[in-house]
């Protein structure tokens, strides 16, 4: 294995972590009600401050004076690694929160495995972040089933929200190139092994809140080799401004 | 960015680290909040190793700068890392720390089982730290920093936050 697939497959964790915490962001000030407006922008900070912890490591492995905000703010889109599920927009609340909770189950069961591997680092961080995930995890759960078990309207626009980005989970079980050379090494994690857990869990949450598991049998995917949908360039475009502006701008 | 570290504190250091507060709850000095890892001389510069309580908490690049801080006044250079592992906890903060945070305001981590049957609103184990009652709600799970979630008291009506519990 070389450094480059190492820091290939951490883009992949990061990224989803980097552009669901954008996503968030973007609802400070703007939630429902102050306390769900605080609980995404605190979630918003937590996913961004493990981005973080993982960029700078990846600086550290690239070496030639890299820093954690050239990784952020200076790749092109075809060269973040994010799952298409997370760049997809704030539509309502029911569908902010069904995409949170889609992703959290995930998140979850990945850093579990994480926290093993190999690479002390990356299990560093996984300890670190797990513990937060998990009240991400139980925010998100708490809301479907409150939503779903709600009004009629707000268990239908959940429903709605669940069939429209169901879609997008299975890609969150794709071996990359990257992901069996460092699963060979004990380093990276073998997410196949992690669908029939996550999908178990997922049904048990959406039953309880009176939810219908959609039938899928046809799955988008492209975001893990860097081919997204039409909502990455907005999102980039706005991350990416300030040092695209102002190159080498500092606070 | 480093990963393991026992905590070895020189005990020449504390006085100096203890007029180091957290800026979003100035009432807990950092080594009553269990961030710092490390403490020791090397040729003449003080090294400290802190621990970030999360990951995004923006008060940890305010203590590296305030640390520097306290030193400086005290003649003495000092550098300042994170360390990742052993994750922080809330079994941290001292006993001391506990009290402060109570007298502030802000309800004391529980046990991590009662800290989930208050999250989930199962249970009124929550202490209202204005009148003492059990009689408490949980408002939200997050509250003014990532550290805390918001309660409410339903005797006294006082709203406050509660330290969540992390381990």
């Amino acid at each position: 294995m070389k450094n480059e697939n190492l820091i290939q497959y951490i883009y992949g964790i990061a990224d989803n972590a980097l552009i669901l915490g954008q996503r968030l962001s973007e609802l400070c000030g703007h939630g429902p009600s102050l306390e769900t407006d605080i609980a995404m922008t605190n979630i918003a900070l937590d996913l961004l401050g493990q981005t973080r912890s993982y960029f700078q490591y990846v600086a550290q492995l690239s070496g030639d004076n890299k820093t954690e905000d050239d990784i952020a703010f200076l790749r092109t889109e075809r060269q973040y690694k994010n799952v298409l599920l997370v760049e997809q927009p704030n539509t309502h609340f029911g569908y902010v929160i069904t995409r949170q909770f889609l992703f959290d189950v995930f998140h979850f069961l990945l850093l579990q495995e994480l926290q093993n591997s190999k690479d002390e680092m990356l299990a560093a961080i996984a300890k670190k972040a797990i513990k937060e995930v998990s009240y991400h995890q139980r925010f998100s759960s708490d809301w479907i089933k409150r939503l779903g078990d709600g009004t009629e309207e707000s268990h239908q626009k959940v429903q709605e929200a669940v069939n429209d980005l169901w879609k997008y989970t299975d890609e969150l079980f794709h071996m990359t190139g990257d992901d069996v050379k460092t699963e060979e090494l004990g380093i990276g994690i073998n997410v196949a092994l992690l669908k029939e857990r996550y999908y178990q869990k997922v049904s048990e949450v959406l039953e309880e809140a009176s939810l219908t598991i959609p039938e899928m049998k046809w799955f988008q995917k492209g975001g893990k080799q860097g081919i997204h949908s039409e909502h990455m360039g907005y999102i980039l475009s706005d991350l990416q401004y300030m040092q695209r502006t102002y190159p080498n701008m500092k606070w | 960015m480093t990963i393991t570290l026992e905590q070895h504190i020189d005990p020449q250091l504390i006085p100096i680290l203890e007029k180091v507060h957290d800026p979003e709850i100035p009432v807990l000095s950092i080594m009553d909040m269990g961030v710092v890892r490390s403490a020791k001389m090397l040729e003449s510069i003080a090294q400290v190793k802190i621990t970030p309580t999360y990951s995004g908490c923006p008060a940890m690049d305010v203590m590296g700068e305030d640390i520097i801080r306290a030193f400086k006044e005290a003649n003495i250079k000092a550098e300042v890392s994170l360390v990742l592992t052993p994750a922080w906890t809330t079994d941290w903060i001292t006993p001391r720390g506990r009290k402060a945070l109570e007298e502030y305001g802000i309800a004391a981590p529980l046990e991590e089982n009662a800290d989930k049957e208050a999250l989930l609103g199962n249970k009124k184990v929550v202490k209202c730290t204005n009148c003492g009652s059990h009689n408490t709600t949980l408002v939200s799970q997050f509250g003014s920093t990532a550290c805390k979630a918001l309660f409410q008291c339903e005797d006294c009506l006082e709203p406050f936050d509660y330290f969540k519990c992390l381990k």
